[in-house]
């Protein structure tokens, strides 16, 4: 045990002391933070203004265009088709709408065109054809005879409350809130058992090519020295993510600082719109927060170290075999590919499965199979698991996790001392039985 | 009072070796079996304690399975180990100094550091290892690397410190894989030095080599290894006694070469042969026979001035290499 200890200080150490360990911790965050400001500063960029030319032939549509900040409509209905044509093929407008001089509406409506050298975007000619069909449809009930303030008055605005059985109320959306969380979490799993798989995996490589190995295990055994490294590297990883979460939360607090200045400072004259808004939608966000403190916060925490913990030594128990089996990182790409793969696969369940029908048989199942489920339980969790699946996933996760540790740990007690010659799947099933 | 501390410890090593525990090491019919492969077929050893013990054998022959398992990073699959007259636990890793053939340390980590990590997983305390290191470094005249780190040593000076390591927490058995690879001749004496220093003051030695002369120098006891089984055995000088040939080399001035040649052949076997000598003499190996040198002396005695007489003793290379082909 004190072995073990001294093991685990020196990994920590060791991995900690690294420059690259230095680098990442600091520097990540400052370039996720430019990476957001960047995308920020891409999505505040207007888009260029768009000339579209009309030609509406029955005079009754070109109206109907009001001119934005992204398109620009012009009437030119009175210029030759022809000579448009041309223009468009010239780049002088973006696009050519053609509404043809038919009286009958029911073919007009087959009988529109939109010309341009670029394939427009979808959104975009929803639009136009929700104008157009609009004014039709407007044309149509008067035709009818039908008054359309009378039918724009019986229009009904259907919106379905939520409520659960147990009474409360729920609210639409709250599932992509839960999903947002319950991903998050699954994400960083992932995240985390790939950094950290692959640096105990480099750790192991590197005590195998500078040949220390032979001269630490007739000192400590393999399985001690394993266990050290896969827990030092976990902590320097914990610490890590510790210090992230602390800048994060520093930099959120220093913001927010500045943005409650700001806002008082301009808040004069839109605060009155805003004050109104707020007064209609209050409510719901009231009832979203309080929703958001419904969700079972501690099981979602415990439940996270749990997984992470389980998935994390799993994980990394294979990271340390495939590293123990080769010589060097080069070598080792045919064996991660099998193990990336369930943490890939569980990601995609989460996000497509998980969302759609988070207690199905698929989410259910892929929640309870060892290499997955830190992933997709975490997922599942906010929309409330009942305990015993909970349990039921853990303890077959910690059991895989004790019968792949003794797997792994005779992988890697054959491996260590293996030179040479890149091994392939049948063998090491062989070190299996050494 | 000196000679009374040297009474009770002459008592002291009586005792042990009355209660049989004179062999610091015992190795009963070890098998070890890779897949289909035997690497050990029934190895049996015997070290006495205060020896240096040569283990020898090609390349390939078992030594380093063996010596594996006497450091427990592997287990035999039959066998058993006995260490200092009890059967080897997990504890005796504290009691035994290994260096392997490939040996190497972590490279970015400092000197200093280095070797307290891996003495305090020998067991040592911290300070108790930071006793030891002082000794070493002064003895050994490295202190100013303490700081450096091992990438920035060259590949001599890493040797050194991976000898400290191996002898830093005392070890009752020094088990030494190649350990003169990769020294200059200056280092390897020193080491060598070293060696013999700590053999004197009882601690016992195992090393496995492919240098005979070095064997030769240092080893009392041998033991060679073939092809997973063990040959020969034994105290050198016994083993020596046990392949000698009473082939005799011979230098003698004579005038009448053909009736020395006619009267020794009438006895012996007679072969060329060559050594070095100030003298133009006739020079020839003799085989004894049945004879004894006495006689042989006298024959040549009648013919002439005798320079050279020496018995061809085997050396341990003629040994290997006879032992090793016959197989």
């Amino acid at each position: 045990m004190n072995k073990l200890l001294l093991i685990i200080k020196r990994e920590f150490i060791a991995k900690v002391r690294n420059k690259s360990f230095i680098v990442m911790t600091f520097l990540s965050p400052l370039l996720f933070v430019a990476i957001g400001v960047f995308v920020g500063y891409l999505s505040t960029m207007k888009a260029d203004l768009k000339t579209i030319a009309i030609h509406d032939e029955t005079g009754r549509f070109v109206h109907e265009f009001k001119s934005d900040k992204e398109y620009k409509y012009v009437d030119l209905s009175q210029v030759d088709l022809k000579i448009l044509k041309d223009s468009i093929v010239k780049e002088s407008y973006e696009g050519l709408l053609i509404i043809p001089k038919v009286a009958d509406n029911t073919k007009l409506q087959k009988g529109i065109q939109y010309v341009s050298n670029d394939s427009p975007s979808v959104g975009f000619i929803d639009d136009l054809q929700d104008i157009i069909a609009k004014k039709i449809t407007t044309e149509n009930f008067q035709n009818a005879g039908l008054d359309t303030l009378k039918i724009n008055n019986a229009k009904a605005d259907v919106s379905i409350n939520l409520a659960k059985a147990s009474g409360e109320e729920a609210l639409k959306g709250l599932n992509e809130i839960k999903i947002i969380i319950g991903g998050a979490f699954g994400y960083l799993i992932m995240m985390f058992i790939i950094l950290y798989g692959n640096m105990v995996m480099r750790s192991v490589i590197e005590e195998k090519t500078s040949r220390i190995i032979e001269v630490i295990i007739s000192s400590v055994k393999p399985f001690q020295l394993m266990m050290g490294k896969i827990i030092g590297t976990s902590l320097a990883g914990i610490l890590q993510f510790l210090i992230w979460a602390l800048l994060g939360l520093s930099a959120m607090f220093v913001l927010s600082t500045m943005f409650g200045v700001h806002m008082g400072a301009t808040g004069g004259v839109q605060g009155q719109a805003m004050q109104a808004a707020q007064h209609v939608d209050g409510n719901e966000i009231q009832m979203y927060i309080k929703e958001l403190w419904n969700l079972p916060i501690a099981t979602i925490l415990i439940s996270f170290i749990i997984y992470f913990i389980g998935g994390y030594f799993l994980y990394s128990s294979f990271y340390a075999s495939i590293g123990a089996a080769v010589d060097n990182e080069t070598d080792s790409q045919q064996f991660l590919l099998p193990i990336i793969m369930p943490l890939i696969l569980g990601v995609y369940i989460g996000f497509f499965t998980v969302m759609n029908d988070p207690h199905g048989t698929v989410a259910t199942v892929f929640s309870m199979i060892p290499l997955t489920s830190p992933i997709v339980m975490m997922m599942r969790i906010p929309f409330g698991v009942p305990l015993w699946q909970i349990i039921l996933s853990m303890v077959l996760l910690f059991g895989t996790f004790f019968g792949v540790v003794w797997f792994a740990a005779k992988i890697y007690r054959v491996g260590i001392l293996m030179y040479g010659k890149k091994p392939t799947w049948k063998e090491l099933i062989k070190w299996l039985k050494y | 009072m000196f000679s009374l501390t040297f009474f009770l410890v002459q008592i002291a090593i009586f005792t042990q070796t009355k209660n049989g525990m004179s062999n610091i090491l015992e190795v009963n019919k070890v098998v070890k079996q890779y897949g289909d492969y035997t690497a050990l077929n029934e190895v049996s050893l015997t070290v006495p304690k205060g020896s240096i013990y040569g283990l020898l054998g090609p390349n390939g022959a078992g030594k380093t399975s063996l010596i594996r398992i006497i450091n427990q990073i592997t287990m035999p699959d039959s066998g058993e180990i006995i260490l200092d007259g009890e059967k080897l636990k997990p504890e005796d890793v504290s009691v035994i100094g290994y260096m392997p053939e490939e040996r190497g340390l972590y490279k970015t980590m400092r000197v200093g550091e280095q070797c307290l990590y891996l003495a305090q997983l020998k067991g040592l305390s911290k300070a108790e290892a930071k006793h030891e290191l002082d000794y070493w470094f002064d003895r050994l005249e490295i202190q100013g690397w303490w700081n450096k780190k091992i990438q920035e040593l060259s590949k001599g000076m890493a040797q050194k410190i991976q000898f400290v390591v191996t002898v830093l927490h005392k070890p009752k058995l020094l088990i030494l894989d190649e350990p003169f690879s990769g020294f200059d001749p200056v280092n390897a004496n020193l080491i060598k030095d070293e060696i013999i220093e700590l053999n004197k003051q009882g601690t016992s030695v195992i090393f496995s080599t492919h240098r005979m002369e070095s064997v030769e120098e240092m080893c009392d006891h041998i033991a060679l290894i073939h092809k997973s089984n063990k040959l020969i055995e034994g105290k050198l000088t016994d083993v020596k006694k046990q392949y000698r040939t009473n082939d005799y080399e011979v230098g003698i001035l004579t005038n009448n070469v053909e009736g020395l040649m006619y009267d020794l052949s009438q006895k012996f076997t007679l072969s060329q042969t060559d050594f070095k000598s100030l003298n133009d003499e006739l020079k020839l190996q003799i085989n004894l026979g049945t004879a004894t040198p006495n006689e042989l002396l006298n024959t040549l005695v009648q013919r002439g001035q005798v320079t050279h007489f020496v018995e061809k003793i085997p050396s341990v290379n003629d040994i290997f290499i006879q032992t090793v082909s016959e197989k």
